[in-house]
């Protein structure tokens, strides 16, 4: 097995994790109502706690003496890999629970198949997460429906969320970063896989909720080859202040 | 009820307190106890929720996984703590909406330690070593208070909180062994939320009012001053073991009296804060207010959905 490979591959599912528990960590206090406040709360814990999982299994394999901060909070821009849909900003409540569909669903699937890698370490990080995406994917999915077919407004909005985070949904299925060698191992993935029953799956809940499902073209990619979007510099810097303020030193 | 009915309830009501008997929602109840219980229960729920704001501010910026995790988790279970005190407050009749609405119109008071700012990663430490120490201390005797949904949920507050202390603690213990520079955040922020904390138990004695009543219906069972000497006694060995200075040059231990003696407050800064021109006060409102108003459409929608679920259950029954 060719370590570099399996630390780049653990960096393409867990640095997702990071951005998007990142992501909602920004909302915390600030939502519609206690009750989402918590639940957003709950599921950033819950996604900074698989980042650690995964962080402290790549370093080990590493074997460089790097710990789970050093990858989270001391690489380039360009070296992270996560898709542009985590990073994507929290403009409305609408487009917090759209992102979050649209990645917990990918994201369901994708722990389900993982579980079965030959791989003991990602395998068991899986089995523990999808418990607890499984629980993610019931809250975001409810108020899909809930905001697509409650007003005459939220139906609009989320309308327009589904339609602007879309693009984004094709590089989820992306091969970047996931070597051919790992597939064949039964280490890997292979998202393609994935890609038919993801899209059968959102649409029905779109549809449940009275929103359109739009087209399939037009799909942007970037982020797994490490070219971000622009908000996602002004994250970084909040991610990575303290570290970099203060290089060195033990919290 | 004529008055004498009244007076006779009354007695019996006080007698029940007096024997530690627990009121609940449906019990009968003095106006004067329901209204107070209200204004006491919906002030703490209001102080759980605009504290998540100067905690939260850090969640971004944390400057370790670990930390970040232990923080979100600290955050969610003051909201949490607001949940559980906001519901104990709807029993006595009054809406969540309601309580939300004094708040954001400044007719309902929140804690006023949280009008102060977290300016560095050092203040996460504070906070919970210092603040919610602080508010240990008030909360503790309150397991035992005589409105049953508000002590049942005090036991469960309490356990968390004294959790948040030892974790804020140990995280300025962290700095505090660290380098120059971190120690320096950590003493940076013991100069800046000491003298809050201390107000955070409020007037003075003789300027306290509304105590004996308190005291009756057991929402009090030590005086302010009584619970900041127990604070400034419990803490001071704690900077200690911290190395960090407490900013009082009067500070000093009295052996006669078994205590330490504490410089005087700052009486000013506490009422100009507590009557909102704090250094935060505009600010909080103003997130709190500005989370409500743009979380309307949202919570419009589920109100939306639920009926029309409800609409599609009935035609479904109907239809079977
Ligand atoms: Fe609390
Ligand atoms: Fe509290
Ligand atoms: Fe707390």
């Amino acid at each position: 097995m060719n370590k570099e490979s399996l630390y780049d591959y653990i960096l393409t599912i867990a640095d997702n994790c990071l951005i998007l528990g990142q992501r909602l960590g920004e909302l915390c206090g600030h939502g519609p109502s206690l009750e989402t406040d918590i639940a957003g709360t709950n599921i950033s814990l819950d996604l900074i706690g698989q980042t650690r999982s995964f962080y402290q299994y790549a370093a080990d394999i590493e074997g460089k003496g790097k710990t789970e901060d050093d990858i989270a909070f001391l690489r380039l821009e360009k070296d992270y890999k996560n898709c542009l849909l985590v990073e994507q900003p929290n403009d409305h409540f609408g487009y917090v629970i759209g992102r979050q569909y649209l990645w917990d669903t990918f994201y369901l699937l994708f722990l389900n198949e993982l579980q079965n890698s030959s791989d003991e370490t990602l395998s068991a990080i899986a089995k523990k997460g999808i418990k607890e995406v499984s629980y993610h994917r019931r809250f975001s999915g409810d108020w899909v429906k809930r905001l697509g077919d409650g007003s005459e407004e939220s139906h609009l909005k989320m309308q327009e969320v589904v339609n602007g985070l879309w693009p984004y949904v094709d590089e989820l299925f992306d091969m970047t970063g996931v070597s051919k060698e790992l597939i064949k191992q039964g280490i890997a993935v292979d998202l393609s896989k994935l890609r038919e029953t993801y899209f059968k799956q959102v649409s029905a809940l779109l549809e449940e909720a009275t929103l359109e499902v739009p087209e399939r073209k037009y799909f942007v990619y970037g982020g797994k080859k490490g070219v971000h979007s622009e908000y996602f510099g002004y994250l970084l810097s909040d991610l990575q202040y303290m570290q970099r303020t203060y290089p060195n030193m033990t919290w | 009820m004529s008055e004498k009915e009244i007076k006779n309830l009354e007695e019996i009501f006080e007698a029940r307190i007096a024997r530690d008997e627990k009121i609940e929602p449906k019990d009968w109840m003095p106006e004067k106890y329901r209204k107070t219980h209200i204004r006491q229960i919906s002030q703490h729920a209001h102080s759980e929720i605009v504290g998540m704001l100067p905690e939260g501010n850090w969640i971004t910026r944390a400057p370790s996984l670990r930390r970040k995790a232990a923080l979100l988790a600290k955050v969610q279970d003051e909201a949490g703590h607001g949940l559980y005190l906001y519901s104990a407050c709807e029993t006595l009749g009054i809406s969540r909406e309601e309580m939300y609405e004094q708040l954001h119109t400044g007719k309902a008071k929140y804690s006023s330690i949280f009008n102060y700012p977290t300016l560095t990663w050092a203040d996460m430490g504070a906070i919970g070593w210092l603040v919610d120490g602080a508010a240990i201390i008030n909360q503790v005797p309150l397991c035992n208070t005589s409105y049953g949904p508000y002590a049942r949920a005090m036991i469960r507050v309490c356990k968390e909180e004294s959790f948040h202390q030892r974790q804020g603690f140990e995280s300025l213990l962290t700095l505090c062994k660290g380098t120059p520079d971190q120690k320096n955040m950590a003493q940076d922020a013991l100069n800046r939320w000491w003298w809050p904390s201390l107000m955070m138990f409020g007037p003075t004695d003789d300027e306290s009012t509304h105590t004996e009543q308190s005291m009756k219906w057991k929402l009090k069972r030590k005086t302010n001053d009584e619970l900041r000497q127990q604070f400034v006694d419990q803490t001071v060995p704690q900077a200690e073991i911290l190395g960090i200075t407490i900013p009082d040059p009067d500070l000093k231990w009295n052996e006669e009296r078994g205590h330490y003696d504490f410089g005087k407050i700052n009486w000013d800064e506490f009422w100009q804060v507590v009557k909102g021109h704090g250094p935060c006060n505009k600010q909080r409102i103003k997130d709190r207010v500005s989370a409500w108003e743009k979380g309307a459409w949202v919570r419009d929608a589920a109100i939306a959905y639920a009926e029309k679920q409800e609409k599609r259950n009935q035609e479904e029954r109907k239809a079977s």
